[in-house]
């Protein structure tokens, strides 16, 4: 029993790193342009046609020429070929490039490389993009996808978890989440207010794939449980489309077209024993260690607090995934997510904490979360179909329960 | 090892195959194949490595021994599948995590107990389950 108790007690969320000595990306690198798609179920084009044309519209959008762009960033689980997609672009001498590892979670860490690069000097102006045909093609929630996926990049832990069937985001999902509900005791009944704020979100975002199609909270909890507890409407929606931003640093951004908005904290983190959202053998299996140490590291960087943040933009693969980080930013208690989100009035646009303001990934569109980095920079711009007024902060995450990444956006 | 031939699915082999891509792992599976559920446990430290691994994650010892556990627990959560996302499996089936008396968990299969009658905290114990004449799996039944 003692060797039990000191599994169950062994150190956890006890190794926050005293800062950096000099931080050189937080106010002196600022994101400049974005681009996007349309997000489709079909897109009926390749990949690289839909990275080529986010891109584009990112570099427009910065006023910038292509030959301008001198660093690439992208996730390595982007199936778009970087060879082939440098000579679509037609980019010449291209001087630096990078690719962050953890699927989702690695979405704002490809801000926070290129904003490294930059500040560096490694590279001047930097594109960081993410393109899929995720409702078309190559599907992640699907078992035989996964499977595929694992042939090029095999991962110990599924070899133990395979063999049961074990074998889809959703379900590893579902299973911290009856932990984490059991432990808190929390209510199906009391669940879906989140899901019900985002498709309203949706219904002003004309991008958002369920635009013209809202929700009523009898309709969620009518809808079928795909894994229990998570029910259709608590899952993110498969999406075909491509997302881009422009790095570059704060002083390039004053001269630019648009409002800079300025990259205030970057960071990432994977603790001990983590895996890809199935990290059940650390002590507690109901809860996001990653996100409550990027969130620490965020606020110590930028010198803001959870009261600070005007609005929020918190990865949604599923809504617990974005619910439960609500809780390790310290924008409620432990188990008061779901009274947090209660009714909605809280996570509104005009609430205490407008939250995944676009749709999210649950309403707007699945493009890995870099689409929530473009909807902060909306918001930041002043620009959002669901503007927050005065916006001056914003959070953004990347995926929860797996070595993730964030960052704190200001104007 | 089981291959899928329906001509409207890609051919996926049996994802059992992935228990045994790390050497790491080769011990703890040459074990359940005989019907035996052993941890590696750090020589130095005592830490349990789940999953087995070439290293310890808290000293950095290269040591670790095999030991036998116990096969009784209980159920920290579990899931359902309504539908099967992979032809290897007949859905209704469950996924159950199970803690052990030592402390690691092991994601299984509940045998004998209907998804429904499934609760967080049931005592289980190991069974184990041939699945070709040198690979087993381990699941779990009520405990006796």
């Amino acid at each position: 029993m003692q060797m039990l108790e000191e599994y169950r007690t062994k150190s956890y969320r006890q190794h926050l790193r005293p800062p950096v000595e000099e931080n050189l990306i937080r106010d002196k690198t600022a994101i400049v342009g974005i681009g996007q798609t349309e997000y489709s179920r079909d897109s009926g084009r390749d990949e690289l046609d839909l990275a080529c044309e986010a891109i584009k519209k990112a570099v427009a959008d910065a006023g910038l020429k292509m030959s301008d762009i001198d660093g690439l960033e992208a996730l390595t689980l982007d199936r778009v070929s970087m060879p082939t997609l440098i000579g679509s672009l037609g980019i010449e001498n291209l001087r630096f490039t990078s690719e962050v590892s953890f699927g989702g979670g690695g979405a704002c860490a490809l801000v926070m490389h290129a904003a490294a690069a930059v500040a560096s000097g490694a590279a001047d102006y930097v594109v960081c993009y993410r393109a899929l045909n995720e409702a078309s093609g190559h599907r992640y929630g699907r078992g035989d996808g996964y499977a595929e996926y694992l042939k090029a990049a095999p991962t110990l832990h599924y070899g133990y978890y395979f063999p049961y069937g074990f074998l889809t985001p959703l379900s590893w999902a579902a299973m911290y989440t009856k932990r984490w509900m059991h432990e808190y005791g929390i209510k199906l009944e009391d669940t879906g207010w989140y899901s019900v704020v985002l498709r309203e979100y949706a219904q002003n975002n004309p991008e958002a794939i369920f635009y013209g199609k809202p929700l009523t909270i009898e309709e969620f909890h009518e809808s079928p449980m795909i894994s229990a507890p998570l029910r259709l409407f608590d899952c993110c929606v498969d999406t075909d489309g491509a997302a881009a931003v422009v790095v570059t640093t704060a002083d390039r951004a004053k001269d630019m077209p648009h409002t800079p908005v300025y990259i205030a904290a970057a960071a990432q983190s994977s603790p001990i024993e983590t895996e890809i959202q199935t990290s059940y053998n650390r002590p507690v299996v109901a809860g996001l260690p990653e996100t409550w140490y990027v969130g620490q590291e965020l606020y110590r960087q930028s010198g803001l607090g959870p009261a600070d943040i005007d609005v929020a933009q918190l990865y949604d693969p599923f809504s617990y995934g974005a619910m439960i980080q609500l809780e390790e930013l310290g924008f409620c208690g432990p188990g008061e997510c779901v009274d947090f989100c209660q009714g909605g009035d809280r996570i509104r646009v005009d609430g205490e904490l407008p939250l995944n303001t676009s749709g999210g990934l649950l309403s707007e569109a699945y493009i890995h979360g870099v689409n929530l980095i473009t909807e902060a920079v909306r918001q930041l711009r002043g620009t959002a179909h669901n503007q927050v007024t005065d916006a001056e902060t914003a959070i953004v995450t990347a995926g929860p329960g797996l070595p993730t990444s964030g960052l704190i956006l200001r104007k | 090892m089981t291959t899928q031939a329906d001509s409207e699915a890609p051919v996926i082999p049996h994802p059992a195959l992935w228990a045994v891509l790390y050497r790491s792992s080769t011990p703890f599976w040459e074990a359940v194949g005989r019907h035996e559920l052993t941890l590696q446990r750090c020589s130095d430290c005592k830490t349990w490595r789940m999953p087995p691994r070439p290293m310890c994650p808290r000293c950095q010892s290269a040591e670790s021994e095999w030991v036998p556990v116990s096969g009784r627990g209980t159920i920290h959560s579990w899931v359902t599948y309504p539908e099967s996302p992979h032809p290897a499996f007949e859905a209704p089936y469950a996924v159950i995590l199970v803690e052990l008396d030592e402390g690691p968990r092991l994601v299984s299969n509940p045998v004998g107990i209907a998804p429904d009658e499934l609760e967080i905290g049931m005592p289980v114990e190991v069974v184990f389950e041939d699945v070709s004449d040198d690979f087993a799996l381990y699941k779990f039944q009520r405990a006796g």
